[in-house]
């Protein structure tokens, strides 16, 4: 074809040398045309990042490209000399990465790292460097350009780097921009601001992207044409629409199933068994058949071949279409159990009233306490028996604080955290200690969350121990294989160290932890963002089965919409270490009133790409908790700001029972 | 009987020895200290440091032995009377070394004086010349003609009688390893030929076969000459470099020994307490790191030995004075230098303190004293590690240094220090005298290397950020 822009063919990428290199990539064909956007979905260690780094020939020492061939027009990348390379990286091709925070250098001002790229891959007459620079820093969007170019990084926020990058990206006027997970570590209204970017920069310059991506919204969002990438190869490539509608390879189907979100609230979610297999090994059969469900005999004897049934469709599997993966379609189920949610409130396992934790600024040589952060400034919520409330926010609004604070972990500044009707703050030394196996946390990230120097037992044994709870060693040790079976692990795992687990099972072994003791609250920190979407829904699916079967009542702090509506009974919706609006999932989601709430639920990408909705985009960054503004919190950003917003904070007005917003417009 | 003496080092050598072999089976027991002695134990560069090490060590705990010898008369009486000198069994073996003093200087494997002397003829003639020595080439009839045959024959037999050892050493052990992995010693010989074993064997063998030829050479020569020659009162410089190896390695190790527990203790309490636990010992280390550490130590060395000088019917023999001043210097180098370790545990302490698991710890309700044993310090072990057996080579050398400006151990005891302070005045004499100064040169040198090389690949083998990479 002649508008291809990348070609890529059979390629090969292997990570170490001896007797079982990793084939992190083994055997991908694929095709970008110019001005597409082509989205690249899998989960984590499925050798996506491996194909950009491949493009890029940026591989790290140990990965070396054993066939294969990549062509850019009409350069085959592979054969050039690095010195040509150079000129091809930043040039021709510019590459976006993850993280913001560590992809620019601290000490030089973004200024001189743009102009760094324009000098060695635009350097024009008549125009300098800086010139270019600003020019770049307009165009991606940033206000005050010129100001901006003699800042460094510290001083600009999440988003503005990010911007940066794309355009130091830019800088080489590159054909084909890959962006590797662009959007991943930022919150989805910077998201939003992030992708819509991206898109417009395409329409002007007419580049190609090659956007790597877990995230099914995302792809929704952007994508031109999808290829879905499991253990190394390609399984699928379609359209954006058609993949949408009809996905065909039973992965692919998986992946939709398994997103969490209102409409399958209380049925379990669909849960590819499993993880992605080693990728050390040589596969006979389909890399998916040990997860698949409508595994067949051949499946396991011969890999499938590349089906490429239309132009634009391909699959790499055995089932023909229209025999697709039969699905067990469970009925939507009605709202009653939600109906029931409204909260007894009579029946109140946690109250907290007024919690502020505010941290000392520390300035001059006598370390005199110059202001406050006010990670949480006057929270109030409460939590029935069996009950999930669910905290949404975006990162550094104060919500793990408020965990924390009510776990006692930080010590609040003020206001009353009430435990069944026993006060928490005042509680000191030894009776504190006693009143902790009912409370309990499950941390975000899984591995760092367990100490990698003890084995499973002890560390769920841990809490039984401390709480001097248990019996004798050989009653913990069955109640210890009691608790891992309950969470779907196998009883041998205890004698194992969590190292020699995946994600998900180490999630599922802090959950026992958690159950050790037996509490009743357990406050949930975003306990499935580390994971991936397939060992997301088991994780949920498990909370839930614990909920139903213990009577346990959860705190969920997330910043995932679709987790919240999947799981939740009520939400508080925080900014700037206070809750804006609160109420039952149906009504906050429904129909948000907060403005806040409004851009927020707007800005979450949805994976349907039909579903056109109206993004309501923010302008700017959550400000610095230590200096909020006057007034409502919200008003630098709130598009419907008025006068009276920054004179007083707005007081909380109650629309129902169950439901308060703080916001002037429904002040009456 | 001779009677056993235990002097202050030799108890904390033996208490040392004690807690590696503890901490041994501590480590075989736990998967995650295993794993990287392991890799150690794979290390060419490593194992073969280590061979080094073993030999200097062993020389060490013999040399840590000490006992009074029976005096020679008393062994006819039924009265026991022992001498008032203290040995170790390392003078036992070196007895000949010992014993045979010259006059003075003489240079490696003479058979003359370094300098010229009046010598009495028979004839009561005066003649002005280099006269033999008393011990050094004593059996040559002819030195003139008969050195260069005699050292060369001395040398072929050393080579012979190293190789028969090696040999039979070897081969024990091939056995030894043939018969646990049930292969045939044959068998065996190929795979190590062939590095084709797990522990890197070739480089054993050959490490300890370059040993074992430098050692067996140097026995034979060294009975019949002064293989390094002899110093200014004629003592065998072979010897006392021989024995300074114990002073190096006490100092090396007995410092961390001492250090240790104020370092790991101090700096786990100011990262994890943090506000005045953690100013207050900040506020220690930053004072102390703030005087100078030769000043302190000089104060220190000076102010023991005004003690000594007021309490001498205390100090029954020179050994013991000299140990006393030795273990002196071992905890004052120990106060001056366990700074920059708690500061490198304060900074992980503070750092481990955030995780999430002292976090769901304390949310168990666990004390404080429990989270710090069970969580925080298995998880700085790697840094206590490293830096034990980095900081090991840097003392050896700092007590040399020490021992040059003479506030080092008691200039009555052997080492290194004392060797190159008296070479100072050596190197200014015309010819000048060298062989004290290489000599001892040579033995830290090798000690030093053996040390860098082995804490380099503990470093490696401990450093959770190298380590995925392998």
């Amino acid at each position: 074809m002649s508008d291809a822009l990348l070609r890529i063919k059979n390629l090969k990428t292997w990570l170490g040398s001896g007797s079982s290199p990793v084939r992190a990539i083994d055997g991908i064909d694929l095709e970008i045309k110019k001005g597409e956007t082509f989205v690249l979905l899998g989960e984590s260690g499925c050798g996506k990042s491996m194909t950009a780094l491949s493009i890029m020939r940026l591989l790290p020492p140990v990965g070396r490209i054993v066939d294969g061939s990549i062509h850019l027009g009409e350069t085959s990348l592979l054969d050039l000399p690095e010195s040509m390379m150079r000129r091809e990286r930043g040039g021709r091709m510019g590459m976006i990465f993850q993280e913001p925070m560590t992809s620019l250098n601290p000490v030089l001002t973004v200024g001189a790292q743009i102009a760094e790229a324009v000098c060695i891959h635009d350097a024009r007459q008549g125009q300098s460097a800086k010139e270019r620079a600003v020019e770049l820093l307009k165009a991606v969007g940033i206000p005050d350009p010129e100001q901006r170019f003699g800042e460094y990084p510290h001083q600009l926020s999440g988003g503005m780097k990010q911007r940066v990058m794309i355009a130091i990206a830019l800088a080489g006027r590159p054909q084909l921009l890959i962006a590797d997970e662009p959007t991943t570590a930022l919150d989805v209204t910077i998201q939003a601001q992030v992708l819509a970017l991206m898109k417009q920069l395409q329409q002007e310059t007419g580049m190609a992207i090659l956007l790597i991506t877990h995230d099914l919204g995302v792809v929704a969002e952007v994508a031109d044409r999808v290829a879905v990438m499991y253990a190394g190869e390609i399984v699928e490539t379609a359209p954006c629409k058609d993949f949408f509608q009809a996905p065909r390879h039973p992965y692919s189907q998986k992946l939709f199933q398994s997103i969490p979100g209102r409409d399958k609230r209380s049925e379990r979610l669909a849960v590819i068994k499993g993880s992605v297999p080693p990728l050390d090994q040589e596969f006979v059969g389909c890399r998916f058949a040990d997860r698949c469900d409508a595994v067949m005999t051949i499946c396991r004897q011969q890999p499938p071949q590349w089906d490429q049934y239309t132009e634009e469709r391909g699959v790499r599997c055995y089932l023909q279409a229209g025999e697709e993966a039969a699905v067990k379609k469970t009925g939507r189920v009605n709202d009653d159990v939600i109906a029931t949610a409204r909260s007894d409130t009579q029946n109140l396992l946690l109250c907290v009233d007024e919690l502020k934790v505010h941290f000392p600024i520390h300035k001059g040589i006598f370390r005199r306490v110059a202001g406050h952060v006010r990670a949480v400034d006057g929270v109030s919520l409460a939590i029935p028996v069996g009950r999930t409330l669910a905290v949404v926010g975006e990162s550094g609004c104060g919500k793990t604080t408020v965990g924390k604070a009510i776990l006692q972990l930080i010590k609040p500044t003020a206001g009353q955290v009430c435990f069944d009707n026993h006060e928490l703050t005042q509680l000191r030394g030894e009776a504190l200690r006693r009143r902790r196996s009912d409370l309990q946390i499950i941390f975000q990230d899984p591995m760092a969350s367990m100490n990698p120097r003890m084995l499973v037992h002890n560390i769920i044994e841990e809490g039984m121990l401390a709480q001097g709870i248990g019996g004798s060693a050989a009653e913990r040790r069955t109640r210890v294989e009691q608790l891992l079976e309950q969470v779907g692990l196998p009883a041998t795992a205890a004698d194992r160290y969590p190292h020699e687990f995946s994600g998900g099972q180490r999630q599922r072994i802090c959950v026992a932890r958690a159950l050790a003791v037996e509490p009743r609250l357990i406050i949930c920190d975003e306990p499935t963002s580390a994971l991936d979407v397939s060992v997301q829904a088991q994780i949920l699916n498990l909370l839930q089965a614990l909920q139903q079967e213990l009577g346990l009542s959860y705190l969920f702090i997330t910043h995932d919409i679709s987790v919240v509506a999947y799981l939740a009974h009520e939400v508080a919706v925080m900014y700037l270490g206070r809750i804006v609006e609160r109420g039952t999932v149906a009504e906050v989601l429904d129909d948000p009133q907060h403005p806040y709430t409004q851009a927020l639920l707007s800005a979450v990408p949805v994976a349907e790409p039909d579903g056109k909705r109206k993004t309501i985009h923010l302008e700017g960054d959550m400000p610095s908790p230590a200096n909020p503004p006057a007034g409502c919190y919200f008003h630098p950003r709130c598009p419907q700001a008025m006068e009276r917003c920054q004179q007083v904070y707005p007081k909380a007005v109650s629309l129902s029972e169950t439901r308060s917003v703080n916001c002037v417009l429904l002040e009456k | 009987m001779p009677e056993l003496v235990v002097l202050w080092t030799d108890a904390l050598i033996f208490l040392l020895i004690a807690l590696m072999l503890l901490f041994g089976c501590l480590a075989a027991s736990r998967e995650y200290l295993r794993t990287p002695w392991r890799s150690v134990g794979r290390s060419r560069m490593g194992m073969g440091a280590l061979v080094v090490l073993s030999v200097y060590i062993l020389i060490g705990v013999l040399d840590s032995v000490h006992y009074k010898p029976l005096l020679p008369e008393a062994a006819q009486t039924a009265q026991v009377t022992h001498s008032s000198e203290v040995q170790s069994l390392l003078d036992y073996l070196l007895t000949p070394l010992r014993e045979q003093q010259e006059k003075t200087y003489s240079s490696p494997l003479a058979t003359h004086l370094y300098s010229k002397e009046n010598i009495e003829q028979a004839d009561g003639r005066m003649l002005r010349d280099y006269p033999r020595l008393k011990y050094g080439g004593a059996h040559l009839q002819n030195p003139e003609q008969e050195w260069a045959a005699d050292v060369t024959w001395t040398i072929v037999i050393g080579v012979q009688e190293a190789l028969l050892a090696w040999l039979s050493i070897t081969g024990i052990v091939i056995a030894w390893l043939g018969h646990r992995s049930g292969s045939t010693f044959f068998q065996q010989c190929q795979w190590i030929t062939s590095s084709k074993t797990d522990i890197p064997w070739r480089v054993i063998f050959s490490v300890l076969g370059i040993i074992l030829l430098v050692a067996f050479v140097a026995a034979n020569l060294g009975v019949k000459y002064h293989l390094l020659g002899t110093d200014k009162v004629g003592e065998d410089v072979f010897y006392q470099t021989l024995k300074s190896v114990r002073t190096g390695l006490v100092i090396g190790t007995l410092t961390t020994l001492i250090m240790l527990p104020a370092a790991i203790l101090m700096g786990i309490m100011a990262g994890y307490f943090r506000g005045w636990v953690d100013d207050l010992i900040q506020y220690i280390y930053t004072t102390l790191n703030s005087i100078p550490g030769v000043l302190l130590i000089a104060a220190a060395i000076l102010m023991l030995h005004v003690y000594m000088n007021r309490h001498a019917e205390e100090f029954t023999s020179l050994v013991e004075r000299a140990d006393l001043r030795l273990l002196f210097l071992c905890i004052i180098l120990g106060v001056t230098s366990w700074t920059g370790l708690c500061r490198l545990l304060r900074g992980e302490a503070l750092k481990l303190r955030e995780l999430d698991y002292v976090q769901a710890a304390q949310a168990f309700g666990v004390r404080h004293f429990t989270i710090i044993m069970r969580h925080i310090l298995p998880n700085v072990l790697h840094i206590v590690m490293i830096s034990v057996v980095l900081d090991f080579s840097g003392l050896v050398l700092a007590e040399a240094v020490l021992s040059y400006v003479n506030i080092g151990v008691d200039p009555t005891m052997n080492s290194w220090g004392n060797m190159i302070n008296s070479a100072r005045l050596e190197m200014a004499r015309e010819p000048i005298v060298w062989w004290s100064l290489v000599a001892a040169l040579i033995f830290m040198f090798t000690l030093v290397l053996a040390a860098n090389l082995f804490s380099d690949v503990v470093r490696d083998a401990f450093d959770p950020r190298i380590r995925g990479d392998r």
